[in-house]
């Protein structure tokens, strides 16, 4: 992973001493609430319903043992013993003292972490794939990519007051694992003609009141000009973007507005200038960054390992866990391992203390002490020795973070919700628990196989409902809470908006209705057709018919 | 008289600004909206003294790049701190127009933006009244070192590391 040079250590460190500065001066009633909101909001506090929360940056959702041991002491000593992993592989603490922000940023940065920039109107954390550096379909490592643009994003001077966030994704593997299509830029890394590596842009995707899926706006852009094409997207956004409404100023609405052909011209002239300038990327600065993340020492393996296969073949439990949660990997005789964080114990995404800090010396012993978060809410141990895999899940079974429910109906991505959050129309976390309980079957959650479902409390989407396979929404009815639900949204490489069933439901009807929903999935159903497919195939109305059928 | 930020020091500042049209032009250094500059042009020219205008955060600097050359000063007007259009507009001032005389940011002009204010291309700060101006002065040490290239530097970090 990246390993901080004495300029991003410094540059975090000044962070911190203005931060602290900015803190006191709110605090003596120097700075107004409206200024320091946007102050504090830069730098991941929000005032939420009970207490401020504190959003810590993961880039690129790599972290390592050290950091996580971090996290676990910042939440005994500051927070309630516990955090929450969020859909953009970031941590929230969820109950830390505002006056106190400054001395939890500066233990952060005492182990290269920081939470710059994690929220308000500026480039957030770029994101991207869980399984970045180890999976099998991958064409390039999109990691040093990112950490180039994390750079670059980090205290632009031009971009710190966007009319909006703006959030970035790269991916560089042929499944997109990182919901690329659905972000404000998202960049898949990919050959030209000539066999040279480069960007295909797509801009203005996103969620919330107005899901869209991104248009490609540029086929392909080298390497090298990278930063100069996204400093000209930029540019048109901010000089463009509306400012007069809150819920039209995202970059989506201005590339739907001008057109996107019209967008890209106007990106085209701006870049004109800036090509070829000295924002060039030097080929010396990618090998840099690209060096932090060169393969950890491998051993010479067997593809596959005796004492594995046999205890595969011998323990059905075991073998239910490698299928659904341990995924190949590509060097032989290693596997990626999923730590499942969806399980009735705990609200989706939530870890303990306790928990990191046994996560942290699973990760010393068992995956060069590094971790990723997932934008599923899960964590992963990304190069585990086979033969190690069944002792490993002997512990994490110990910790009830074997669920093997990767990928399936349990596996919710889940938002805080009206438990947390001020804006929420509804809970969230009650809901997934609902689900949870209703399909603790774990034979028939294998047999209905593939299905993402998203829980969000309100438009804003955090939960990603509109591009959950099923999606769930809070919405408020006359001051109760209500579920709208659709289906047939993919975050993948085939992005798609889900579609509305219909009229929402009343709370504790919602595992029912899931629970009809499945049922006209598996009537219908090819031999090995995925629900996505399915509803693909036959479309919106039999599930329809089916949720608002009259009882009787 | 007013005091303001310029080139890291406080000093007095004697520009006024024209809201209308006046005949005969008030004595003094004037700054002038886009409107007004491009509606009396002639008369602004034939001013015994300098010339600034006044760009609000939806005025392009296209709209004058052809004038630059009569300007002495650039204002950038900012109604709300937190829209950040202004930022764009100075550092193109500066990279793709050249300019190189006074750009002097105006309105909701506080402390803690004008570390990249400056970075921007801006070289003076018309600090809001209510607030120190010492203080504001103490931002420009905010940070030591910066990734990107700006208006100031031209290359960034990677290109001098
Ligand atoms: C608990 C306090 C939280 C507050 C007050 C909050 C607030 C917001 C707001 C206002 C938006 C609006 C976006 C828009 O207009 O486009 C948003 C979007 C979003 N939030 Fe949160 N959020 C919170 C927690 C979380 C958590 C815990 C997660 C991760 C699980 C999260 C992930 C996201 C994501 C991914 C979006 C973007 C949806 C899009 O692409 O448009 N948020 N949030
Ligand atoms: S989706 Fe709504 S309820 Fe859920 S965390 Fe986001 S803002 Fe809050």
């Amino acid at each position: 992973m990246y390993v901080y040079s004495e300029y991003d250590q410094k540059i975090i460190e000044e962070r911190v001493a203005q931060y602290r500065g900015q803190t006191e001066r709110f605090l003596a009633g120097e700075l107004s609430e409206d200024e320091f909101l946007v102050l504090r909001l830069q730098n991941g506090l929000y005032v939420q319903r009970h207490a401020p929360m504190l959003r810590i940056a993961i880039p690129h959702g790599m972290f390592n043992s050290q950091q996580m041991r971090k996290f676990a002491e910042l939440s005994r000593t500051y927070d309630k013993g516990y955090a929450h992993f969020t859909t953009r592989q970031n941590l929230q603490l969820n109950w830390p003292k505002l006056e106190q922000v400054p001395n939890i940023l500066e233990e952060l940065a005492s182990v290269q972490m920081h939470a710059i920039q994690t929220s308000g109107n500026c480039i957030r954390n770029t994101t991207s794939d869980q399984y970045a550096g180890v999976a099998k379909d991958e064409i390039v490592d999109p990691r040093p990519y990112c950490e180039i643009i994390r750079q670059w994003s980090t205290f632009h001077p031009e971009f710190a007051l966007l009319g909006r966030k703006f959030k970035i994704a790269v991916s560089g593997s042929k499944q997109d694992r990182a919901a690329v299509q659905v972000h404000d830029v998202g960049l898949y890394l990919t050959h030209n003609a000539a066999g040279e590596l480069g960007f295909k842009v797509y801009v203005g995707g996103g969620l919330g009141r107005t899901p869209v899926v991104a248009p490609l706006i540029n086929e392909y852009v080298a390497e090298r000009d990278i930063l100069s094409y996204l400093e000209a997207v930029l540019r048109v956004y901010n000089r463009n973007g509306r400012r007069d409404n809150k819920y039209k100023a995202r970059i989506k609405i201005l590339v739907r507005a001008m057109t996107p052909e019209v967008f890209a011209a106007k990106v085209e002239k701006e870049w004109a200038e800036l090509k070829d300038g000295p924002m060039t990327l030097p080929q010396q600065e990618i090998d840099r960054v690209k060096a932090c993340f060169q393969p950890p020492a491998y051993e010479q393996l067997e593809e596959h390992n005796e004492a594995f296969l046999g205890k595969y073949e011998t323990d059905n439990a075991f073998k239910i866990w490698v299928n659904q949660n341990v995924v190949t990997h590509k060097v032989p005789g290693y596997s990626i391992v999923n730590i499942s964080l969806k399980n009735t114990s705990r609200a989706p995404g939530d870890v303990s203390a306790e928990d990191m800090d046994i996560i942290a010396d699973l990760a010393d012993q068992y995956s060069f002490s590094e971790l990723r978060s997932t934008h599923a809410q899960n964590l992963v141990l990304a190069d585990v020795k086979q033969s190690q895999l069944y002792e490993l899940w002997q512990t994490l079974k110990s910790h009830q973070f074997a669920t093997p429910n990767i990928g399936l109906l349990t596996d919710m991505i889940c938002c805080p919700g009206g438990d947390f959050c001020a804006l929420a129309n509804a809970k969230s976390i009650p809901i997934a628990e609902q689900i949870q309980r209703r399909f603790d079957n774990l034979d028939y959650l294998h047999d209905l196989g593939e299905i993402e479902l998203n829980i969000s409390g309100c438009m804003n989407a955090c939960g990603h409902h509109h591009v959950g396979n099923i999606g769930v929404l809070g919405v408020d009815k006359k001051g109760s809470e209500f579920y709208q639900i659709s289906i047939g949204g993919s975050s993948k490489e085939d992005a798609t908006i889900g579609k509305i069933l219909g009229p929402s439901f009343d709370e504790d009807e919602v595992a029912d209705v899931v629970e009809k929903i499945i049922n006209v999935y598996v009537e219908q159903r090819t031999e090995g057709e995925r629900f996505i497919d399915t509803t693909r195939r036959i479309g919106i109305d039999p599930f329809k018919e089916r949720v608002y059928a009259k009882n009787n | 008289m007013r005091k303001i930020i310029k080139d890291k020091k406080i000093i007095d500042d004697s520009w006024v600004v024209l809201t209308e049209a006046q005949d005969p032009l008030p004595s003094g250094k004037l700054i002038v909206s886009v409107a007004l500059w491009q509606s009396h042009k002639e008369q602004l020219l034939s001013h015994s003294d300098e010339i600034g205008v006044l760009l609000e955060p939806e005025n392009e600097p296209a709209e004058i790049a052809d004038d630059l050359a009569q300007f002495s000063l650039i204002a950038i007007n900012f109604p709300k701190f937190a829209d950040g259009r202004g930022y764009s507009s100075a550092r193109e001032l500066r990279t793709r127009h050249h300019y190189n005389k006074e750009i002097r940011a105006v309105g909701d002009v506080l402390r803690d933006q004008i570390y990249l204010m400056a970075r921007c291309g801006f070289n003076a700060f018309a600090v809001r009244e209510d607030r120190c101006i010492n203080d504001a002065l103490n931002a420009f040490n905010d940070f030591s070192v910066n990734y990107q290239a700006d208006a100031v530097e031209q290359r960034p970090l990677y290109q001098t590391r």
